[in-house]
């Protein structure tokens, strides 16, 4: 492609010229810092064509102009973007540490609470693996179990070469490039990230949470994910991982875009155990997503399903848009701040079919000087005649120091919808933890059981084998919160 | 197995109990018996190391251990148990975790192994057919939604799991008619051992025709101020407590 | 001066406006006027105003007038209480006092209801002092345009003060009248409440319409209850549909004191009823309840905030409303607990009947906890009549618009007869019904 090989002329020419150091196509890293060039060199990277290339300027120039997004509750120094890398390869294996013995103790201490796998805890921890290692050879056949069915999960930067038909179609068809700030930064720079297809009918034979806990560690800072569900379709998806992850870069930009057609159905799973920083708010990950569902077909359904534990700040709104007729949109939501985390996340229901039904399950518990804010909106629009949304916020604060928030926003436009809101906020139990430890449970495994049991209806939501470790963080992410 | 020496204690800086003693030896059954506000449930909760019940003189010893020095759950490690007169409801947590959790940490206490699902199981299905409970109560969240009874008899199911040597029964009776009384009594009844204690707490005599106590104690003003055998209690329900509360205001 | 309007209904009125030779009056107007031309009307870009808009205010084209229409002549004017209760009534036509209409007799011991322009000539030490003392200070940071605006130009209002220990068994009303002028005019209240120590009082404030002429009221009200004062503070918002009202109260509560606001809304054709309670006394309480009835294209917005900021503090508040036509209602209630209200007790609800397709609610309850020995809580609902209910109904032979009437009055009644001052429950319940036999109520 003559183009992309000027780009990359035009990239090596303003690199020699600009930081004085040398690259060309066979770099792993692009320079520092936010550019149009930044723009052509990771597209030229990925080989993209140049509609993709066009997107993703387009994506940039209106990026300039945005203003950041200023109405959520947290509160963080203003990003300096020209700050961070955008562009960097997998890193190579021989890179990281090359025994378990070279990792952070404390990280295994985690690790091993949560029952990983010795071999998985070497991935988690980027330690060198042999390409003999099991779960390569797993995931391979996992691979052609799913290719048997039709269905297609792979990178998007793959799918963008073998489908591109259906990239293009859908890309950016439910989060446009321009719809807030963070979105419109991953769709001018994303790396790379998940795609999925299900086609008419197929009912997708696994989880596609294994394969993915074990492939795709290195997804990057500005992960992009698709997920297509056809007539009929079914998959479940389950993102993130429920050890913590140590990352250096700050800002975390994601977008995922799901599609439903006529009778499909999504599920779509996060454990998101980012790097919270320190006990003084030090470090620790900026998780700013978005997430949107289209439930564009008649009885379609997408289900929302979050367990948020880490980062230092997250900003995340998973929602539904419920276009098509019986369309149903759930959301349920675990988040749990401790030390000086600010979590400020919630979903949007637009229901805009008739007898569209959403459902909204949150439960927010902030510990330490942390804050928690749920923050949704339900619009029933005009046409939603038969709509019904139920809403149940539930806030729980572990010590004095701690916010919780909540801030919903109902908006009835049909006198045929019903909509019902619900919250509360409390504190923990003192006569909870007392007859906990009383049967002889520690101050802390009284708190874990008592907020596990506070979560109940949203872990009940995860897929089993997650739920499990998903329980046993929020003890891990809870410890030192009682005194 | 427990000794109370001249026990002084405090709720928000006012005194509420001020010197007990009372010694209780293995395989004996003591009454508690007081008015409204003399103290009992006070003492339930400095026994069992309730933050806000402050002790501020005397001590305690569970076999020859200070109790007072100890977290709550290390004194449940130990074998004290506290048969609560509200107890508590815990919303999303099956009582089958709560049994197991309770079970397998007072088990790590003693240094014993901790019991497997299979093994927890079995040994939980004894427990429940011991007492006649069916096991569907072991399904629901802790004490939510019980009946009176249903939560009394949750706390004689604990009981019966945790094997305590000391179980102190506060109020009991309070709330349950009288078939749910006689049920709740039969269970604790069953957990009886000669090597091991209970120490009954209660406003009214009626639980003591079920659970028949080996000593009786009046409780008044945060002292003891009569003991006696189970006659004591008779005398009690037909006198009042009108003339220990007047020696305990004097 | 700048563009922001209304801004030169001050140069028309300085000399007219009382108190215009009172140097500290003279500064706050100025300051508040500057502060306001700077902000301009609430526009939808900021966050409290997001569900309302105000430019069909800007577009009516009002007008102001020093004096009162002279011709207008009534004999008496509209009373919520039964015709034979005692009570003390003030009454203004279009924001300007009318003492023929008024009767201020026999008030007990300890008790004083006057006028805010009287005030300022007898005691404008006092006033300095009090005005403006809960609802900010008007030369810093003003959120408040409206407010902002309401102390630029404040010409009148009344004034109700009560000594230490003062109850009064019977209540006070204030009458406003509006439309009375020859052409759209806007007039801008001033309310003080200052209730001493342990003094109780019942004030009913009634906005109705007497000509046919639009008008805008923009009301700013101050309630400061001392120590263990009571203060039930009832409103009824009938004014014609072709007017505006907004209305901004600012209250703080003392130790052991209780605020309990009623408010109902059937009139206006936009209406915002903005209440702001500081709940700053340990065991200080307030009740903040309202019920609206909207038709037609009138749109009405209760916002409201509390502020729990010291330990032992409560509130309750629930707002019921039917919405039909193309009416839309708002709903905008936030509570705060501060970081050290422990044992602070909030419950919030919103319960909204949508009678027509087109008609709409949007709501946003917010809870904002910052103490954690708390119990807090907020409900929204909304939707149509209980399709069970009215079938019940019918099935015992009440045909539906009776049956719907009966559903609509009995799930506003549970409201209005919560109300503490059981004298005003009648003509509430009248004006409901009205409102549901299809004519708006006049007068």
């Amino acid at each position: 492609m003559a183009a992309t090989v000027e780009t990359v002329e035009r990239v090596r020419a303003l690199d020699k010229y600009k930081y004085g150091f040398v690259t060309d196509i066979e770099s792993e890293t692009a320079p520092k810092g936010l550019s149009e060039d930044t723009v052509r060199f990771i597209s030229a990277k990925k080989g993209e064509p140049e509609w993709l290339l066009e997107w993703r300027l387009k994506a940039y120039r209106h990026w300039l102009k945005m203003p950041e997004p200023g109405w959520s509750k947290v509160q963080f120094p203003p990003i300096d973007y020209q700050d961070s890398y955008y562009y960097s390869a997998p890193k190579s294996p021989t890179d990281g540490p090359k025994s378990l013995d070279e990792v952070d103790p404390k990280l295994l201490e985690t690790y091993a609470k949560l029952g990983i796998p010795l071999n998985e805890q070497k991935l988690l921890a980027g330690v060198a693996v042999d390409a003999v290692f099991d779960s390569v050879s797993v995931a391979t056949t996992f691979k052609k179990n799913l290719e048997e069915v039709g269905v297609i999960f792979c990178p998007i930067s793959e799918a963008v070469k073998n489908h591109p038909e259906l990239v293009r179609r859908y890309l950016g068809s439910v989060v446009p490039y321009a719809d807030n700030k963070h979105a419109c930064l991953n769709s001018a720079v994303f790396t790379d990230g998940s795609f999925v297809y299900i086609p008419k009918g197929v009912r997708c034979p696994m989880e596609l949470s294994t394969y993915f806990r074990i492939n795709a560690q290195n997804t990057g800072q500005f992960e992009r994910t698709l997920i297509i569900a056809e007539e009929g379709s079914y998959v479940s998806y389950l993102e993130g991982c429920t050890a913590p992850q140590r990352d250096e870069n700050q800002l975390h930009a994601a977008v995922v875009e799901l599609v439903a057609l006529d009778d499909a159905e999504i599920k779509y799973s996060t454990v998101q155990n980012w790097y919270p920083g320190d006990e003084e708010g030090k470090g620790g990950i900026y998780n700013f997503v978005t997430k949107r569902g289209a439930c564009r077909g008649r009885n379609s359904k997408i289900s929302w399903t979050q367990v948020e534990t880490g980062s230092a700040i997250t900003w995340k709104y998973p929602s539904c848009i419920l276009q098509g007729d019986n369309s149903v949109g759930e959301f349920y939501s675990i988040a749990i701040t401790n030390n000086r985390q600010q979590a400020d996340t919630g979903t949007k229901m637009i229901h805009l079919g008739k007898n569209t039904r959403s459902r909204i399950i949150a439960k927010g518990i902030a510990a330490g000087r942390s804050d928690s804010t749920y923050r949704g909106l339900v619009r029933i629009g005009a046409k939603a005649a038969g709509a019904r949304n139920f809403t149940q916020c539930d806030s729980l604060l572990i010590g004095d120091k701690c916010g919780a928030h909540t801030v919903p926003y109902i908006e009835t436009k049909n006198r045929r919808a019903i909509v019902e809101h619900e919250a509360t906020t409390s504190r923990i139990s003192e006569d909870q933890l007392f007859y906990c430890r009383q049967r002889g449970m520690s101050q802390e495994d009284a708190v874990a059981l008592v907020v596990n049991g506070f979560c109940r209806e949203v872990m009940q939501q995860l897929p089993m084998e997650f739920a499990v470790e998903a329980q046993k963080l929020v003890g891990i992410s809870l410890e030192g919160s009682v005194g | 197995m427990l000794e109370i020496k001249n026990l002084h204690a405090t709720v928000d800086g006012k005194a509420i109990l001020k010197g007990i003693d009372l010694t209780v030896n293995a395989g004996e059954i003591h009454a508690i018996m007081g008015p409204n506000g003399s103290g009992k449930s006070t003492l339930s909760y400095v026994l069992t190391g309730r933050e806000g019940y402050t002790v501020t003189e005397g001590e305690v010893l569970f076999k020859g251990k200070n109790l007072l020095d100890m977290d709550p759950e290390e004194r449940a490690g130990e074998g004290v148990f506290l048969a609560f007169q509200y107890p508590v409801e815990i919303p999303g947590v099956p009582n089958t975790t709560f049994l197991k959790e309770a079970l397998n940490s007072v088990r790590r206490y003693r240094g014993e192994g901790e019991l497997d699902a299979m093994q927890f199981v079995k040994l939980v299905r004894e427990k429940t057919k011991m007492l006649h409970m069916s096991d569907d109560m072991l399904k629901r969240a802790v004490n939510v939604g019980f009946s009176g009874g249903e939560k009394k008899r949750n706390e004689a199911l604990q009981m019966a799991v945790l094997e305590p040597s000391l179980a102190v029964l506060d109020e009991t009776d309070s709330g349950l008619d009288i078939d749910a009384l006689k049920t709740v009594a039969d269970s604790v009844n069953l957990l009886r051992r000669p090597e091991n204690a209970l120490v009954l707490i209660t406003h009214y005599q009626r639980l003591l025709d079920y659970i028949v106590p080996d000593h009786v104690h009046v409780l008044a003003g945060g002292r003891i101020q009569a003991s006696g055998g189970k006659e004591l209690a008779h005398e009690l329900e037909a006198r009042g407590y009108a003339e220990f509360s007047a020696g305990a205001a004097a | 001066m700048s563009d922001a309007p209304f801004t030169d209904h001050y140069g028309v009125l300085r000399d007219a406006l009382p108190g215009h030779d009172l140097p500290w009056l003279s500064r706050l107007r100025a300051s508040a006027l500057e502060s306001f031309s700077v902000s301009g009307l609430p526009t939808q870009r900021r966050e409290s105003w997001k569900y309302t808009s105000l430019r069909p205010l800007e577009k009516v084209g009002f007008g102001v007038t020093g004096a009162p229409r002279a011709c207008i002549s009534i004999d008496r004017a509209p009373s919520l209480l039964p015709a034979a209760s005692e009570h003390h009534r003030l009454v203004f036509v279009d924001g300007h006092h009318r003492a023929d209409l008024s009767t201020l007799g026999n008030l007990p011991e300890g008790a004083e209801l006057t006028t805010l322009r009287e005030v300022l000539t007898n005691e404008p030490d006092w006033l300095e002092a009090h005005l403006g003392a809960v609802s900010g200070d008007p030369g810093g940071d003003w959120e408040q345009p409206l407010l902002a605006l309401n102390t630029a130009m404040m010409m009148n209002g009344f004034v109700l003060r009560l000594a230490e220990g003062t109850v009064l068994h019977d209540p006070i009303e204030v009458v406003h009248l509006g439309g009375a002028g020859d052409r759209p005019l806007a007039y801008h209240p001033r309310n003080l409440v200052v209730l001493a120590p342990r003094s109780q009082v019942t004030l009913i404030e009634h906005y109705t319409h007497l000509g046919e002429q639009p008008y805008y009221a923009n009301i700013g009200t101050e309630v400061s209850l001392a120590e263990g004062a009571v203060l039930h503070h009832y409103k009824l918002q009938a004014d014609a549909l072709d007017a505006f009202h907004t209305a901004t109260v600012h209250a703080e509560v003392g130790p052991d004191a209780l605020y309990d606001a009623f408010g109902m809304t059937t009139g206006a054709r936009l209406s915002r009823n903005e209440i702001a309670v500081r709940l700053a006394g340990e065991g200080a309480n307030c009740h903040l309840n309202g019920a609206y009835l909207v038709r037609g294209r009138q749109h009405c917005d209760n916002t409201t905030r509390i502020d729990h900021l010291v330990p032992n503090t409560a509130c309750s508040e629930i707002f019921k409303g039917v919405v039909d036509d193309q009416a839309r209602a708002v709903f905008q209630g936030k509570i705060t607990v501060h970081r050290d209200a422990q044992h602070s007790k909030g419950h919030q609800l919103s319960k909204v009947l949508l009678l027509s397709d087109k008609a709409e609610i949007d709501a946003k309850p917010e809870l904002e906890i910052y103490a954690d020995d708390v119990v807090c809580s907020h409900g929204a609902t909304a939707g149509d009549l209980d399709h069970d209910a009215l079938f019940y109904l019918r099935s015992r032979g009440i045909p539906e618009p009776e049956a719907r009437a009966l559903l609509i009055e009995a799930f506003l009644a549970e409201s209005v007869h919560n109300i503490a001052a059981q004298g005003i429950c009648p003509a509430l319940m009248s004006s409901i019904g009205h409102w549901l036999a299809g004519r708006p109520k006049e007068i």
